[in-house]
């Protein structure tokens, strides 16, 4: 399969933000505008965030999502504050075709399970915040990096996927908004180790962080920074891939 | 000129994007939620997403079976997509065996286990089984090898090889992506999701077909 480029929006509705390490958040201007752009660019999905969601319950995100499936053709994952079976239906009825899910695992894995049995594996992706130790391995973190799971960040990947996940994000929270290139070792670690898609996210600087990541037999690369902040194109980082032997969708 | 297309309703799964999609396309969509409703238009597009025989109980309670076998007799094209499209042939193999609307002779099998992932999810390009075949219809403007959007576990197998339109290459097997027989044609993919190149396919169907 190519290799989706998949534009992250974080949503702190009605605005598109952007942050450092999942803080510091910086209003970029209407997520629909941003995600047409980056459609006509030729993006192989597109990823909601809803940031705020966790923290404070669902906001309203459904008009987005509505808004966003009637004008842009491609796949879209909507992720934040997801912990119930009717959330899940709701965001899937507003037009999504996949639901991220973090907290609400983290907290009560047997959701996962539930999920992927009444929806179907292929729409239950399963979000991994990671934060690198000081002893060099990976920490698992909820609601954007601000609360520890205790969990092995590894450990966990590999539960998801027993549990029934059909896709993995991962976020490396210590690399996201930095532009620093992703977390290629844990990231190499997952993806060698688990039959379902992995996503990376968190920390693509240029195109060559974006080649790397990719030739560690990951699935799809999640952006955000470079795109928003126009310093490439999806078609860009489409044409540089293509030229570095990774299949793309053209 | 104004097409006018029904997207049959009958419960199951999302209809928004497809609804969008035709509106996209040029269409004039009208989301038909009983039998009745499907006469009268130009085209029909059944779509739908989920299991083979809860598809064909949803069709069965909204009576969308006896006017969807009577707008195929009667020459009226309909695109199914997804299930959809697996609903138009003659039966499943899903949970034993389900009789489907049988419009395209042919059944619905479990992908081969050799070969990609199932369920078989993501872009895969599409290969004409003969270039003729792409000479008409929905699928008159796309260019072979062009990227489409699947997401399933099933696939078809037409009795008739020639109603098979397009296939994707799977390991050694080739799973079928679309099928298509006169006025009926049949996308497993999802067209409503596969980008530019999926419009177009829906915009052929409305104007070129």
């Amino acid at each position: 399969m190519p290799l989706r480029i998949i534009p992250r929006l974080d949503i702190k509705a009605p605005n598109l933000v952007k942050g450092v390490r999942l803080e510091g958040l910086r209003v970029m201007g209407k997520p629909e505008e941003f995600a047409l752009r980056y459609f006509e660019q030729g993006a192989d999905e597109l990823y909601y965030q809803d940031i705020v969601a966790s923290l404070y319950g669902r906001s309203n995100i459904i008009d987005l999502i509505k808004e966003t499936a009637g004008r842009i053709f491609v796949p879209l994952t909507v992720g934040g504050g997801i912990r119930t079976h009717a959330d899940i239906q709701q965001i899937l009825r507003a037009g999504a075709d996949k639901v991220c899910i973090n907290t609400a695992a983290a907290q009560r894995p047997e959701f996962i399970t539930e999920a992927a049995k009444s929806f179907g594996t292929q729409c239950i992706v399963v979000g991994i915040e990671t934060i690198r130790q000081t002893d060099g391995k990976w920490k698992a973190f909820t609601d954007n990096g601000r609360e520890h799971t205790g969990m092995d960040a590894y450990d966990w990947a590999m539960r998801a996927v027993d549990l029934g996940c059909g896709e993995l994000l991962l976020t490396s929270v210590d690399r996201e908004g930095t532009n620093k290139g992703f977390e290629l070792e844990f990231v190499a670690k997952i993806a060698q180790q688990v039959p379902v898609p992995v996503v990376a996210h968190g920390g693509a600087g240029s195109l060559e962080d974006i080649a790397a990541v990719a030739k560690l037999g990951v699935d799809g690369v999640a952006i955000a920074s470079m795109l928003h902040y126009n310093r490439t194109t999806v078609k860009d980082i489409k044409q540089y891939l293509s030229s570095q032997g990774v299949e793309v969708r053209a | 000129m104004s097409v006018k297309v029904a997207i049959v309703d009958y419960g199951l799964g999302n209809l928004h994007s497809v609804v969008k999609a035709l509106a996209h396309a040029g269409a004039e969509v009208i989301v038909a939620e009983n039998g009745e409703q499907l006469a009268g238009v130009d085209k029909i597009v059944l779509p739908g997403v989920g299991a083979f025989s809860d598809g064909m109980a949803g069709l069965l309670k909204a009576g969308h079976v006896e006017p969807l076998k009577a707008a195929a007799a009667a020459g009226v094209p309909i695109l199914g997509i997804c299930l959809g499209a697996q609903l138009m042939l003659g039966h499943s193999e899903e949970f034993g065996s389900t009789a489907g609307l049988g419009i395209i002779p042919g059944k619905v099998v479990k992908i081969p286990a050799a070969g990609i992932k199932v369920p078989h999810v993501g872009w895969a390009q599409l290969a004409p089984r003969q270039e003729q075949v792409w000479q008409s219809g929905a699928l008159r403007k796309t260019p072979p090898l062009t990227w489409a959007y699947f997401v399933h576990s099933y696939h078809m197998i037409p009795d008739d090889v020639n109603d098979v339109a397009a296939t994707v290459q799977s390991g050694a097997h080739q799973i079928t992506a679309a099928v298509a027989r006169d006025n009926i044609t049949g996308f497993q993919f999802h067209p409503e999701k596969s980008g530019q190149s999926g419009l177009d396919m829906l915009s052929a169907f409305l104007f070129d077909s």
